[in-house]
């Protein structure tokens, strides 16, 4: 539905985006995560065909957004980050503009879509009011009800939740999550539970690079390398630590407090009782069974046992923390060519990454890229 | 064209929502009927054609006003972005926004036509073929004004900067028509030929002149055309 290829932008000499080459699929919700200035606005401009590429291809339901601009147009609907109203005019007068505009000329058609789409979004209410009046939460809902008018396929929100309170930021999560059953949608957004709640899909976009493509859950199996165990287990401290380590795969075996942070030293002081515990596994390894064995064997009670996933935070603040400093970008990257191929798809080509600290020490560090 | 007319449509409901639009036309009525007055009491002719020669000083300061947000607010707030994601052309939305602007002002003239019929009413026995031809004139003034203005309006998200160009460029081509005489006469009769109140001098004493009606036409032509280009440059620039 929507293909962007090698999409880039200069401003001046500033590269804005780069090299972005990304599809969304038919009923997709994809989320587009980065931190501010990041490149995701200008990227959205230009698939809406506000802004022109300085190079690269966006074509919308099939057609080129700079050379078959009014169709692509037709087929989209957009909601800026900003949510850009006519403050003088009331909603139905808004809607009615927009509805013309967007081609549906017929008046008693226009009319009952309008309605139709009023009804969905609650704004009924709200019809005859003057859009300067309106709340931030109703103003939204007019930048969605304009935006989905005229039935587009293609439905591009820029930080739609921003700045709602927490009950319309459901309403509207709901909402998308709704509309993506028969809209593609591609919604940007900085709020990381956002992605993982609504998109199929998430792009990671830092410095105007596209830096990772996959889906929440999958994200966040890839970046976890070491498995972390999180355990509740009944018995005297020291002989539960001493039975956890000696264990194969286990690199280390904590004891934390309820709440999940690591105590050390005074552990083995403890007397006997149920206690938090925390188990590193190597690389790539699951020692979930051999654990919970061990723990059976040595003769504890074992009352909890979970692999500890890493939320999406922490895998953007990794992925975006090792994007490098622009000069040390193209020299230092290399392929790794002994690990390359582990999955099937194109995407577990591993980068050797260099990243210049703040303190002038050459940090190396592993990510995955897709490409 | 349809989308033209959609968006002169809500320009000119825009105007009627706004306060500025009542303050411009209430100062248009009031400055125009005092020299209706004056004209009327101090020549005691049934004729406008006084009135006609003052009213485009009036016109060079309000027209200003009245294309100042066209763009400018829109390109502020940031509605221009959903109006040029639409599926509209550039160019519908700078001719629709000019005629908007256009319907507004041809309301404001319809509403001095109460002054000639005061004339009809206090007696007088008008000669209507220089009226109709002044009439004309302002109309063909005016959009060579509320395109400047739109041009202007194109420039900058700042509607007072708007409006302080515009008013600069009308001021501009106002007094190289009258500076003709101090600059000789040859250099002098070229730039008066780009004067836009020169052009408008013979319309009140009832001449119709092919070449000053195709003067303001195509002059309107011309500067909505770089404004359409000053739009779409935006996207470049932004």
């Amino acid at each position: 539905m929507i293909e962007v290829e090698h999409l880039t932008k200069y401003y001046g000499t500033f590269p804005v985006v780069r090299d972005v080459t990304f599809n969304v699929e038919r009923g997709e919700i994809l989320g587009f995560l980065g931190p501010n200035g990041a490149g995701k606005t200008t990227t959205m401009r230009m698939i809406t065909g506000y802004l022109p590429p300085t190079s690269g291809t966006v074509r919308v339901a099939g057609f080129d957004v700079t050379e078959k601009s009014l169709e692509a147009r037709q087929h989209l609907g957009y909601l800026p980050e900003t949510v850009p109203l006519y403050t003088e005019l009331t909603t139905v007068e808004y809607l009615d503009f927009r509805g013309r505009l967007t081609g549906l000329l017929n008046t008693r058609d226009r009319r009952a879509r309008m309605y139709e789409v009023m009804d969905r979004l609650n704004l009924t209410d709200v019809a005859n009011k003057q859009i300067g009046n309106l709340s931030r939460g109703y103003r939204q809902r007019v930048g969605l009800a304009q935006a989905m008018l005229h039935n587009p396929d293609v439905l591009i929100l820029d930080e739609p939740t921003v700045g709602l309170d927490p009950v319309q930021i459901t309403e509207v999560r709901d909402l998308i999550k709704e509309l993506g059953l028969d809209h593609t949608i591609i919604l940007s957004t900085h709020l990381l539970p956002e992605v993982s709640m609504v998109c199929n899909r998430v792009i990671i976009i830092n410095r105007g690079r596209l830096v990772a493509v996959d889906t929440p859950i999958h994200l966040t199996e890839n970046v976890n390398e070491q498995q972390t165990i999180q355990l509740e287990i009944g018995g005297t401290p020291a002989a539960v630590l001493n039975g956890l380590r000696t264990v194969t795969g286990v690199r280390s075996a904590r004891l934390t407090s309820p709440d999940g942070k690591v105590l050390d030293g005074a552990a083995d002081a403890l007397p006997a009782g149920v206690n938090a515990y925390q188990v590193e596994g190597a690389a790539g390894t699951d020692v979930r069974s051999e654990v919970a064995s061990a723990i059976v064997a040595g003769g504890f009670q074992l009352l909890e046992l979970k692999a500890v996933r890493p939320s999406l935070e922490d895998i953007f603040v990794n992925i975006i923390s090792k994007e490098m400093p622009e000069e040390d970008d193209m020299e230092d990257t290399e392929m790794d060519a002994g690990d390359g191929n582990e999955g099937e798809d194109d995407w577990s080509d591993e980068q050797e990454v260099v990243a210049a600290a703040p303190t002038r020490e050459r940090v190396t560090a592993k990510r995955r890229v897709r490409k | 064209m349809r989308n033209v007319l959609i968006i002169a449509g809500k320009e000119l409901r825009s105007y009627f929502v706004s306060p500025v639009a009542y303050i411009i036309v209430a100062f248009w009525l009031v400055a125009t009927g005092f020299f209706f007055w004056l004209s009327v009491s101090s020549f005691g002719e049934a004729s406008l054609r006084n009135v006609f020669g003052v009213v485009i000083i009036f016109l060079l300061l309000i027209s200003p006003a009245l294309t100042m947000r066209l763009l400018s607010e829109e390109s502020r707030t940031g509605t221009l972005e959903l109006l040029l994601t639409a599926p509209v052309k550039d160019w519908a939305v700078v001719v629709g926004k000019f005629l908007g602007a256009m319907g507004l002002y041809l309301a404001m003239m319809a509403l001095t036509l109460v002054y000639p019929l005061m004339l009809v009413l206090l007696g007088g026995n008008p000669d209507w073929g220089p009226i109709w031809s002044g009439y004309i004139g302002l109309i063909l003034l005016g959009m060579s004004f509320l395109a400047v203005g739109l041009f202007a309006s194109a420039l900058t998200s700042n509607q007072m900067v708007s409006a302080v160009i515009a008013f600069v460029i009308l001021l501009l081509l106002f007094v190289i028509g009258q500076v003709t005489g101090s600059v000789g006469a040859g250099v002098g009769d070229f730039l008066g030929r780009f004067s836009l109140t020169n052009h408008f001098d013979p319309f009140p004493r009832g001449v119709i002149d092919l070449k000053d009606v195709v003067f303001y036409l195509t002059f309107t032509a011309v500067v909505l055309f770089i404004t359409v280009q000053v739009v779409e440059g935006r996207r470049y620039r932004s």
